[in-house]
């Protein structure tokens, strides 16, 4: 015999969850729809116009909105960058660990969460020193700016990484690689990465959310940036600018929504998988 | 305000011990070997040292020197100069405010979401929502709240109209530090849902079961079995809420122009002008003051996490 339903089902009802979500959700969504309604302001004319979104594309505007575009593209080289700098640093050295020094992983772990700990607006005021010297050696191109970025993505970066890497049974996979005769080279490039492949993606993509947003190291060092370029030209043509944060806020909506896909696609998989074992 | 938290669920797979790899061979080879491995680590321990490790000395250590090199408490001394004990202060209970609200109206979203499907489209977009709201936030977050309630914004206009209602009879209150709780409430809320819904899916149906056949309602089952079980998830997480508010930079320097209300902007000031108080490398003790708050605050919150994995197993 089984208890009613209501006292072992500690959901809420359909009715207290819709309550709940359509409250918050329509809080929430006011300041979005408010700065849409912005930008299809007619300015001190009064009235509605799509001019602004318009003229976003107009070859004839491309001059006044050459801020946008230089910040727009340090961006995406800074994006690609830090992305390099985790699958190229940050991504062997978990493997390594994984695989060669166990006892390594809490301190790992533990420098991978620091950057939360030591906040943007602290990193930058010994960063300064630090850029006087990296600016010598590799002139002061915005690209330099992803090392800094590359610390601010690691808490993010190692986290689903690492849940992918304790998924796999790494230690396995290369041992029987190993004893087919594979080098280390081939485990790393051949088993490891192909069996990483969602926490990789998962991983770039949430590096290329945070290095999109980025905003305090990028205007402290005075470089340019997708977000200073915002806040510059916000004071030029607003409208624009909150076009252009618009749009960057449904492209890393997107991209979000792509991780929980990745990530929804892996467990069904292996549930799949694990029914047929 | 990029925070959300890789924590929660960064011990989850702990239970997992790798398996050593068998030992074979002279162990000279294998002592050779190891150290080749070793070398493999050096490129990610350089970089580290180099860009998180260095910076954060330098940002602590020149807030013990002055200009000219001498090493001082000067400006150790000035943290406590009522001017920045105020901008703390301010920060503290800006951080607070925000923490609190942010943790119970995100934890009531966590409520709401119990007995959906985690794959549903519900949650994905619920998910990817919170995460965008919580680490996008910045400069967009400022526009966006100049848009609903600056002088001229949709919810202003409206209330005014409507109901002849002006909410700045009072003065124009969203550049200042109060015009910061509802932005900084806006990326709070998502990261609380971010970090606690995993808590909240760990109540285990089983639970609830023998609470039934205990005889308990759901009454009991929240008071007596969930509130016991979550507490640690909860308070971990409102500190969570409370070092990202308080870290916070890029919502504060779009909106907040001038003055320096709270900490981050007191550190922008220095940074900029090196004469806070008249004093150079100000932004060092500054930076120092918040990495003592953050250390403290991270400390208990993973004191509190530790307590929290031990349910979720």
């Amino acid at each position: 015999m089984t208890a009613p339903a209501s006292r072992t089902d500690i959901a809420p009802s359909r009715l207290v969850r819709r309550l709940i979500l359509g409250i918050v959700g329509f809080l929430f969504a006011i300041p979005i729809l408010a700065m849409i309604e912005f930008t299809l302001r007619n300015g001190l004319a009064g009235g509605y116009t799509v001019a602004h979104w318009t003229g976003l594309f107009d070859p004839a505007n491309a001059s006044r909105y050459q801020v946008v575009y230089t910040g727009l593209i340090n961006s995406l080289v800074l994006a690609v960058v830090t992305v390099a700098i985790v699958i190229l640093i940050l991504l062997p050295t978990m493997v390594l660990v994984q695989l060669k020094f166990p006892a390594l992983r809490r301190v790992l772990e533990f420098i991978c969460i620091i950057p939360i700990t030591v906040p943007a607006i602290v990193l930058v005021v010994g960063l300064a020193p630090i850029y006087s010297v990296v600016a010598k050696i590799f002139g002061s191109s915005v690209w330099t700016l992803a090392f800094a970025y590359g610390i601010t993505v690691l808490p993010y970066a190692y986290r689903t990484i690492q849940s992918n890497l304790g998924a796999i049974d790494a230690n396995t996979l290369s041992e029987a690689a190993r004893s087919l005769g594979a080098s280390w080279m081939a485990v790393f490039l051949r088993v490891l990465i192909p069996n990483l492949r969602r926490g990789i993606m998962a991983a770039s993509f949430i590096s290329v959310a945070v290095v999109l947003g980025e905003f305090t190291i990028a205007s402290l060092l005075s470089r340019q940036n997708l977000q200073t370029a915002i806040l510059l030209m916000s004071q030029s043509d607003p409208y624009v600018a909150v076009i252009i944060a618009l749009l960057a806020l449904a492209f890393v909506f997107v991209l979000l929504l792509l991780i929980g896909r990745i990530g929804t696609a892996g467990k069904s998989q292996r549930r799949k998988n694990g029914n047929r074992s | 305000m990029t925070m959300a938290s890789a924590p929660s669920d960064a011990s989850g797979d702990a239970g997992v011990l790798p398996r050593r790899h068998p030992r074979s061979g002279p162990a000279i080879i294998r002592r050779q070997k190891r150290g080749l491995a070793y070398l493999g680590l050096t490129p990610f321990a350089f970089y580290v040292l180099l860009f998180l490790a260095l910076p954060t000395v330098f940002a602590m250590a020149t807030g013990f020197f002055d200009n000219a090199g001498k090493f001082t408490f000067g400006n150790i001394a000035a943290i406590f100069d009522p001017v920045i004990l105020n901008t703390f202060f301010a920060s503290f209970w800006v951080s607070a405010l925000t923490a609190v609200v942010g943790a119970l109206v995100g934890a009531l979203v966590c409520y709401a979401l119990l007995g959906t499907r985690p794959d549903g489209p519900l949650r994905q977009m619920i998910e990817s929502a919170s995460s965008v709201l919580a680490q996008f936030g910045g400069v967009m977050l400022a526009f966006a709240f100049i848009a609903t309630i600056g002088v001229q914004g949709l919810v202003t206009v409206w209330l005014q109209t409507l109901f002849h209602f002006n909410i700045y009879a009072g003065g124009v209150w969203l550049y200042t530090v109060p015009g910061l709780i509802l932005p900084y409430i806006y990326f709070q809320v998502p990261l609380m849902v971010i970090t606690f819904l995993p808590a909240l899916e760990g109540l285990k149906p089983q639970w609830a079961e023998a609470n039934a056949t205990l005889g308990g309602g759901l009454g009991t089952y929240w008071v007596r079995i969930a509130a016991p079980v979550l507490a640690p998830a909860f308070f971990g997480s409102l500190l969570l809420l409370f070092a990202n508010a308080f870290s916070a930079y890029a919502t504060a320097a779009a909106l907040i122009s001038q003055g320096s209300q709270i900490v981050p902007l007191q550190i922008r000031a220095a940074l900029v002008s090196e004469t806070v108080l008249g004093r150079s490398n100000m932004a060092g003790a500054l930076a120092l003051g918040m990495i003592v708050v953050m250390i403290v605050v991270m400390t208990a919150y993973s004191l509190l996490q530790s307590r929290t994995t031990r349910w979720q197993r």
